[in-house]
């Protein structure tokens, strides 16, 4: 009965939606406050419905109900109950029915908060909303429905896969969807505007709170991705430029040119049909993230078998969307008059530059990820395009960003003084020479002191910078501190939380530098008893203990004692698992960090003589990946309890009212 | 600044990124992009001994011999066998008779000096290279052949 009720409640947000994607445009295009007021209740109707269908799935999650398919073929009686809940949209159906319910829940959001949009802009942004809930509402109805029945219903379901029960990628998939489906906030924000044709810096100052929401949650997403793959698939790395890694990294890097353009559009009113353009593109690249991930043309964790029609239909949703959007463009954009000039050496000079580095650094990501399809199907042969090619392109891309990232917040607007500001980041520049020096003598034994020193260099320049800009705000040593404090207190929130994201990608490029030229790494074959030596530790291997039950696996867990000049540092128990349903095994590795660097150990394979392959990782300085990436999480939400960018909260100019 | 300028100001730009884009796609090119070959193909192909490649196949029955941390197998798309060198921890869905794609390079003797071992993260899951690979030497089974 609840599986039908799912169901039914999800044709019903189909209806809903159709109507919320028509009348108020047609309300909007004809002044007609009714029909446009049709947007708000509509959104609220979709969340109540789309949310039914939800909690519908989720209860046959949890009550195990076989007689529902989807349950049947992705969850067990024995998993856990986190992962009977988290299982829901471990799978293909349930998963795009969160990103439906995200969508409507966002659709909601605006129409909560967006009591002071004007009415119009608000109806239209509801209706585009509308037509992508349509779009997925038809695709998981006719090529994915989660409800479908299985008669008989078997005794037990197939499990979900062991790789997905995990906490860390557990909530990956909802805070990536809350990031991939925020950015269709600021698309249906651009799409409204390019039907009003008019961009100005109210529009920019409504758009920035989701884009930065969405951003924060896409970063959280990421970072949780990445850190799960470092912890449990057992190859000391944290990023592998695989398509699914950069198909959620594509639209940050565009959603964070996004972030900086529509800066210049409200403060300067210049860059409109850029910015617009980026809200498209941000959107589309989740778009066609989606498409990637669930079409199974890569080969990834995420493909499960796949069903050709439903990339055929996420395809033809994604040309809709991007094709129709660019025609809209075309046809509008020229009558988007930019207003502000600017000089090149200007804040506006720098993040345009910001912009136009982010883009590019996008385009080369999507050409690396496509390129193996467009080979194959020109068959130009079967080709994979992996890290070597992406870590070429990207990174030297990325120099020239990050030392202007420290510059670009201290120029002044139209005009800056380049001389001026690099005068005044006199402590950065002595900041990058100690780093890069030290670096460089302590680098000494390695093979990359070159790169070593100058990624530190770059982080510390970066970050000196961004702590000079706050000092000089708050006139920190120059004023009494009673001032300092004052100011400090009356700073924007905003600018808290743009000093705390640059500081936390420095924090990154840290511990990107570190694990690139620090990592040290042993495998070999062990016996209970030996000890091997790895970067001044001493790994024991105490013995291996099988048969070891968890909740629905069973396991060798292998026992590690880390000692360094004969102190015992960590005890560590990495684990073969073998899980019961479905029968695969896992590796779990065991990692002690010191929050600089991180030990890391798997157990292998035994030889069937004792012994047993194992791989020790000496990690240097990855936590700071993940705690850097957590700053900038933090400064997206300091930034967004800035009052400025309350929701809603600005009113058009009363001039601009007048031309409406 | 007029309008034209900064018009000019924005080509430019773009253009330079650009061209350092296209300037290091070109220079990644070389090392960054791996051909993919099934066993057979080696047969027609002469593949220099430095240049990286990934070979798919199925591990053949019977191949596997350990030998401490190094690992001899046979990569067979069942119509041509590659005899395969890797050292390391081998991945865990790695087993004999199921999909595996290698990475790495032919030495001087034909043998295939593994570097990377890849073994797919879903069970029900065959590289889909390999399959292709499978279906063009006529000895496709099915999505599941072991299930």
């Amino acid at each position: 009965m609840i599986p039908e009720i799912g169901h039914f409640a999800l044709i019903l947000a189909l209806f809903v939606a159709l109507a919320q994607a028509i009348i108020p445009l047609v309300g909007a295009a004809r002044d007609d406050r009714p029909w446009m007021d049709v947007a708000r209740s509509a959104a609220f109707a979709q969340l109540l419905l789309v949310g039914l269908a939800f909690g519908a799935l989720v209860w046959v999650h949890v009550t195990s109900d076989f007689s529902v398919l989807n349950v049947a073929q992705n969850s067990h009686t024995d998993k856990p109950m986190l992962y009977k809940v988290t299982g829901v949209w471990g799978n293909h159906e349930g998963s795009m029915l969160l990103w439906v319910f995200i969508l409507a829940l966002y659709g909601a959001a605006l129409a909560l908060f967006g009591r002071n949009l004007p009415p119009a802009l608000r109806a239209r942004a509801l209706a585009v909303q509308a037509m992508i809930s349509v779009g997925f509402l038809v695709f998981i109805l006719f090529t994915s429905n989660p409800f479908a029945r299985l008669d008989p219903a078997p005794m037990n379901g197939n499990g979900l896969n062991p790789l997905l029960q995990d906490p860390g990628l557990a909530f990956h998939p909802p805070f990536l969807y809350l990031g991939y489906v925020g950015f269709s906030m600021a698309f249906s924000f651009a799409i409204a505007a390019l039907i009003e044709g008019r961009v100005d810096a109210a529009w920019a100052r409504w758009v920035r709170p989701w884009t930065l929401a969405a951003w924060s949650f896409l970063t959280l997403g990421i970072a949780m991705g990445s850190w799960w793959a470092y912890y449990t698939l057992g190859w000391g790395g944290w990023w592998y430029w695989d398509p699914t890694e950069n198909a959620s990294f594509m639209p940050w890097l565009a959603g964070t040119a996004l972030l900086h353009s529509a800066v210049v559009v409200e403060k300067r009113g210049t860059l409109k049909a850029w910015t617009i353009l980026l809200a498209i593109f941000a959107f589309s690249l989740s778009l066609l993230g989606t498409f990637i991930v669930r079409s199974g043309i890569v080969t990834s964790v995420h493909s499960f078998a796949s069903d050709p029609t439903r990339g055929v239909f996420i395809l033809g949703l994604l040309v809709l969307a991007v094709g129709g959007s660019l025609i809209l463009f075309a046809v509008r954009a020229p009558s988007l008059k930019g207003g502000g000039l600017f000089a090149p050496i200007s804040r506006e000079g720098s993040l345009l530059l910001n912009n136009v580095l982010m883009s590019t650094a996008c385009g080369t990501v999507l050409l690396g990820t496509l390129y193996p399809l467009f080979a194959d199907v020109l068959n130009l042969g079967k080709v994979s395009v992996g890290a070597p090619f992406f870590n070429a392109v990207f990174i030297p891309l990325m120099i020239p960003l990050i030392a202007t990232m420290a510059l670009g917040p201290m120029l002044s607007w139209k005009r800056g003084d380049l001389g001026g500001v690099l005068g005044r980041l006199k402590l950065a520049f002595v900041a990058v020479l100690v780093a890069g020096c030290v670096t460089w003598l302590l680098a000494g034994g390695s093979a990359k002191p070159l790169q070593a020193a100058g990624g530190i260099a770059l982080a510390a320049w970066l970050f000196i910078g961004t702590m000079v800009e706050w000092a000089e705000r708050v006139r920190l040593f120059r004023a009494p501190l009673a001032e300092v404090w004052r100011r400090a207190l009356h700073l924007p929130r905003a600018a808290y939380g743009m000093s705390l994201t640059h500081a936390g990608l420095a924090v990154v490029v840290v511990g990107i530098t570190g694990s690139a030229c620090w990592t040290s790494e042993k495998i070999t074959m062990m016996h209970p008893g030996e000890t091997v030596a790895l970067a001044g530790y001493q790994m024991t291997l105490n013995g291996v203990e099988d048969g070891v039950k968890g909740p629905n696996y069973t396991a060798a867990r292998a026992h590690f004692t880390a000692r360094r000049d004969g102190r015992v540092i960590a005890e560590m128990y990495p684990e073969k698992r073998l899980y019961t349903m479905p029968p695969r095994p896992t590796t779990d590795a065991a990692i002690h960090t010191n929050f600089i660097s991180d030990l890391y150990a798997v157990i292998g394979d035994p030889d069937g003589k004792g012994g047993y392959v194992v791989r020790l990782y000496h990690n240097t300085l990855v936590p700071w990946i993940f705690l850097g990436a957590v700053i900038m999480v933090l400064g997206g939400v300091v930034s967004l309890t800035d009052r400025r960018h309350r929701v809603g909260a600005p009113a058009r100019k009363a001039k601009s009212i007048a031309t409406v | 600044m007029t309008r034209k300028q900064r018009r000019l100001y924005f080509v430019i730009l773009g253009m330079l990124a650009l061209g350092a884009a296209t300037a290091l796609v070109l220079t990644a090119v070389g090392d960054g992009m791996v051909y993919f070959y099934t066993p057979r193909d080696l047969r027609t192909r002469h593949i220099s001994p430095d240049r990286r490649v990934r070979i798919g196949g199925l591990v053949k029955q019977g191949s596997v011999v350990r030998d401490g941390k190094t690992v001899h197998f046979v990569i067979t798309d069942l119509t041509a066998d590659l005899k395969t060198t890797y050292t390391g921890v081998l991945p865990d869905l790695f087993r004999e008779g199921q999909g595996v794609v290698a990475e790495g390079k032919v030495d001087g003797n034909g043998v295939f000096q593994a570097s990377e071992v890849l073994a797919k993260h879903d069970e029900k899951y065959m590289p889909k290279d390999v399959a292709e690979a499978l279906k063009k030497s006529g000895h496709w089974q099915g999505e599941t052949p072991q299930k």
